[in-house]
């Protein structure tokens, strides 16, 4: 159990590790399609590993219980489908209601 | 067995199996109404998950699960290629649009690039054009392009996995 508990905190850890990173990178990175870069690579990583921790523990903790197991990887294979689809709508979106993307060497404004 | 009814016989199974996955009650009562409300939405959406005729169904899963675990190794990558030029303090950027044409035509091997190419280093998609195989794709930086416009190892792994070369 020992070791089941360490790497599912390791897990966890690098886990919120990349979601601080994506909320970093939202408020760093300079404009809308940039951002997008952030947010939508590293949720779809960091929310997918906080969930397989929450996996590999439900099976040693609850093992009388693997449907939940079943449920929880289900949850990301839908991330894992529905981020991308939802981060290349809103780029879609941007780019249609023309959105100009961000050049090296212009000023960056609304910090 | 017709196409079509393998279609529907397909999409009852999926439907069957994920209503006792997420009601986790194993009673007659709940099985069998569970069952037939699958049964009544498979021959009404029939055509909406299993579309017309795909030969070599099997293959092409077998390719497709093969293609996964390259899928997600790139995601690791680019979620390092991120953190990196995210929290490096002179923040190494350089965002510019490109556009290529693949060989794909079909909806589902069209999705998958697009996908694919969100979640790798570097790129999101923009824009499809279905007809033409056109792809428009804002980059972070000059580096990740490369591997869409010189090497095409995507595009030739998902026309690998789809059989469209």
């Amino acid at each position: 159990m020992v070791v089941v508990n360490m790497i599912v905190t390791a897990l966890f850890g690098v886990g919120v590790l990349f979601a601080l990173v994506g909320a970093i990178g939202l408020l760093r990175l300079p404009d809308f399609y940039t951002r997008l870069h952030a947010t939508g690579k590293c949720d779809t990583l960091g929310g997918g590993l906080i969930i397989l921790g929450a996996m590999i523990y439900h099976i040693f903790r609850y093992p009388e219980t693997l449907l939940v197991t079943a449920k929880l990887a289900f949850l990301v294979v839908f991330i894992f489908i529905a981020n991308p689809t939802a981060t290349h709508a809103i780029m879609k979106a941007a780019y249609k209601t023309g959105v100009k993307p961000w050049r090296l060497g212009e000023e960056r404004k609304g910090r | 067995m017709s196409e079509k009814r393998f279609g529907i016989f397909l999409a009852f199974c999926l439907m069957a199996a994920f209503w006792i996955l997420l009601s986790g009650i194993f009673d007659a009562f709940h099985l069998i109404s569970g069952l037939v409300c699958c049964a009544i939405v498979a021959i009404l959406s029939q055509d909406l998950l299993v579309k017309g005729k795909t030969e070599k169904r099997l293959l092409k899963s077998l390719r497709l699960v093969t293609y996964i675990p390259w899928e997600l190794w790139q995601i690791v990558l680019a979620n390092i290629d991120v953190a990196y030029r995210v929290l490096h303090p002179k923040m190494p950027i350089d965002p510019l649009i490109i556009e290529f044409a693949t060989t794909l035509r079909g909806d589902f091997s069209l999705a998958t690039l697009a996908n694919s190419i969100t979640l790798t280093p570097g790129t999101i998609t923009i824009l499809v054009e279905p007809e033409t195989g056109t792809f428009l794709v804002h980059a972070i930086a000059k580096e990740p392009t490369e591997a869409l416009l010189v090497d095409q190892t995507m595009q030739k792994k998902v026309a690998h996995v789809f059989m469209e070369t």
